[in-house]
């Protein structure tokens, strides 16, 4: 199968996207593993030599009811998914998206720098950069 | 390969790729059917949705803004788009679709076909 990865990742994890994809082609009861490991929000983190970046799948959610905290070390992101209520009279055939409070929690390197976060939530995916010490960033040392 | 090959249906092609398959909610009162499918990461020109003959499709695609020379450790969402596909019944009006798409949320309203909407009938009394 041709896909192009947008975290490109080992072979275990894609006998682990295998083994997914089969569960989601056989088990027909309603799910959110289409997302993730069922988790909510689906989590992606990635790091370069000067930030750590974290990617939270959170779709549908006020920004202002996000809460994000870093407490020793600690990323802590939590919040609430209202979603819009089902009328009377109406039947709910498909019950699948996640609703109600989440909180996800994500350890951190040492070397970051808790005071130098920025987050910004777009198309439904919050964006979380914390940038790593300075003096943790790789140096090139000049040979004299 | 040759530039005359006759070109796949969007469709057609789009199921060679693997994809996610977004958590959906379906809503259904008198006049019609509600759905909501979370799509998070898809921007608005990314979203493509369309219904052939009787199946309605709900395609994304996935774009983040990916900082410079990033290593991934750790990915839950590893593969770029999301594919859901859904027959519509007879009574659905496929051409009056309405659709929404806020905060990687996308509000589908397929009203019902007039003649399929529910009609009270009096009943008189002699």
């Amino acid at each position: 199968m041709m896909y192009r990865s947008l975290f490109p990742r080992d072979v275990f994890a894609e006998l682990d996207r295998l083994q997914r994809e089969i569960q989601q082609a056989v088990d027909f009861s309603p799910s959110i593993r289409g997302v993730g490991r069922g988790g909510f929000p689906a989590m992606n983190v990635g790091g370069t030599a000067k930030s750590i970046e974290i990617y939270a799948f959170a779709p549908g959610v006020d920004p202002a009811a996000l809460d994000v905290q870093i407490e020793k070390g600690v990323l802590t992101i939590s919040g609430e998914r209202k979603l819009d209520a089902v009328p009377e009279k109406a039947s709910l055939h498909i019950d699948e998206r996640f609703a109600g409070r989440f909180r996800r929690v994500v350890t951190l390197p040492d070397d970051v720098d808790a005071s130098s976060v920025q987050a910004k939530y777009r198309d439904g995916v919050l964006h979380i950069s914390i940038a790593r010490r300075l003096a943790a960033q790789p140096r090139r040392i000049t040979i004299q | 390969m040759s530039e005359n090959v006759t070109p796949r249906k969007p469709a057609e092609a789009a199921r060679n790729e693997a994809a996610m398959l977004p958590p959906v909610d379906v809503v259904e009162d008198a006049s019609g059917i509600t759905l909501y499918a979370d799509l998070p990461g898809v921007a608005k020109d990314r979203l493509n949705l369309h219904v052939e003959a009787d199946t309605l499709t709900i395609e994304g695609e996935v774009v983040l803004a990916m900082a410079e020379g990033m290593a991934p450790s750790h990915a839950e969402v590893s593969v770029p788009r999301y594919r859901r596909a859904f027959t519509l019944s007879k009574e659905l009006d496929a051409e009056k679709i309405e659709a929404q798409f806020e905060r990687g949320v996308l509000k589908l309203r397929i009203p019902k076909a007039e003649h399929a909407q529910p009609r009270k009938v009096e009943v008189k009394v002699a």
